[in-house]
């Protein structure tokens, strides 16, 4: 979808702003919530495509008021809120009011806390040859899906250089809706900054985006 | 937790303050809700905190710099593949698939962002930071990097190609800074001490020798 979220090249939000020796957490919750959204897509809850569409889906004034943190959790609430694994009514009242349906992989016990801390493949084994090789000129597809995706706005229909095969991985736009993990060849693709920004861009600059086969068309 | 503490007893008046809070009171009733579904357990959430504030942080990334500085072999199988070479180290971090090592040379330097939303290699350099998360970086960084840099009192010459990586996918990327002049037979541990954070985002670069 074309949300607040897809923000490169936008112009205005101001100066970087790096923190002397920031704290891993600003306040206590930010840590639960970093917590819970790792254990509810570990245990099939949800998935990370799932996760990244409700914080697209937030309003855009709430996006771009909120924390980072304070955007994840609006988004897990929605989340279980929208597979009616939890009702609103039961975040305002503190406590389960009913059964909820099972998880997808089981529960997720202090024993797998391990296990999630390297991060999963989402390599998957390919149906079909790459169609695209390293040194092919192609271009961005101009898509505007209601949907998630993971094309930026910025790169829609400019031609690029596909510069390395990176395997055949899940694709997040149908993962994001659980329409299955729909596995496409993904590639790195090389922008030269005046074809993406114009003649007065800065000419040292190149910019590479991961582009899923379906992203991309010969150019 | 290391950084626990609770303003909402101190500023009433706070506006900021009492939405904090009441942002709070709504993260415990979920966790609430969500541990008696048994969803989630509590101790597990702990643990899962517990790992990030004292065992996944930079250093892991710093390391693996350090080995690529003082090891051509290591580096060039980094380079090849950073999840296979990373594995090899197994002291030094686990890693999973799809990592990418981008080196930086006196023609290119490199810098990553996620414009999309907040990916990042956690399992080298930890969660990230508030600003790399921020709508100024993730908007600018793709556009106008050499401002970026200059937020960071970083300055490249004119001449340097700037590499962005957006990272839109599930490949994640770990800058190889240049290492410094003067840092001749030092040990991996010593260099290990100058890679900085950002240098291996490529908003900074290793600090300065004395």
């Amino acid at each position: 979808m074309n949300g607040v979220h897809d923000m490169g090249g936008m112009d205005g939000f101001g100066k970087v702003e790096p923190e002397p020796n920031e704290p891993t957490f600003h306040e206590q919750w930010e840590a639960r919530v970093m917590a819970m959204v790792r254990v509810m897509g570990a245990n099939g809850g949800i998935n990370i495509d799932s996760q990244r569409f409700a914080r697209e889906s937030l309003p855009p004034e709430v996006y771009l008021a909120s924390s980072y943190y304070k955007k994840w959790f609006l988004a897990i609430e929605d989340q279980m809120v929208a597979r009616g694994m939890v009702g609103r009514d039961e975040v305002d009242a503190g406590h389960s009011l009913r059964q909820s349906p099972p998880l997808k992989r089981g529960k997720f016990a202090v024993a797998d806390v391990e296990r999630v801390m390297v991060r999963g493949s989402f390599g998957r084994e390919a149906k079909a040859p790459a169609i695209f090789k390293p040194g092919d000129k192609v271009r961005a597809k101009n898509i505007n899906p209601l949907t998630h995706t993971r094309l930026p706005r910025y790169v829609r229909g400019h031609a690029g250089i596909v510069e390395r095969i990176n395997g055949c991985h899940v694709f997040p736009d149908t993962a994001a809706h659980d329409k299955g993990e729909n596995p496409q060849w993904l590639y790195t693709v090389v922008f030269d900054a005046r074809e993406l920004w114009g003649d007065d861009a800065d000419p040292t600059l190149k910019v590479s985006i991961e582009a899923f086969e379906p992203y991309l068309e010969k150019a | 937790m290391a950084h626990d503490h609770d303003h909402s007893h101190d500023h009433h008046h706070d506006h900021e303050h009492s939405e904090l809070s009441e942002t709070q009171l709504r993260v415990r009733a979920l966790e609430t809700v969500l541990t008696e579904k048994g969803y989630v357990d509590p101790a597990a959430l702990d643990a899962i905190v517990e790992a990030y504030e004292t065992k996944i942080g930079p250093r892991n990334g710093a390391r693996v710099v350090a080995k690529a500085w003082t090891d051509p072999a290591f580096k060039q199988a980094l380079l090849d593949d950073a999840s296979a070479a990373i594995g090899t180290l197994g002291h030094v971090a686990r890693v999973g698939d799809h990592l990418i090592a981008v080196e930086n040379t006196p023609q290119r330097h490199n810098m990553v962002v996620c414009t999309l939303c907040s990916c990042y290699p956690w399992e080298m350099l930890g969660l990230p930071p508030v600003w790399y998360k921020a709508s100024p970086y993730r908007s600018r960084a793709v556009k106008d990097p050499r401002g970026v840099l200059n937020d960071f009192g970083v300055t490249l010459p004119k001449d340097t190609e700037i590499r962005v990586w957006d990272s839109t996918a599930e490949t994640r990327f770990l800058v190889l800074p240049m290492r410094p002049a003067g840092t001749e037979g030092w040990s991996e541990e010593r260099l290990a001490e100058i890679v900085t954070r950002d240098s291996m985002i490529g908003t900074g670069l290793p600090k300065a020798v004395p």
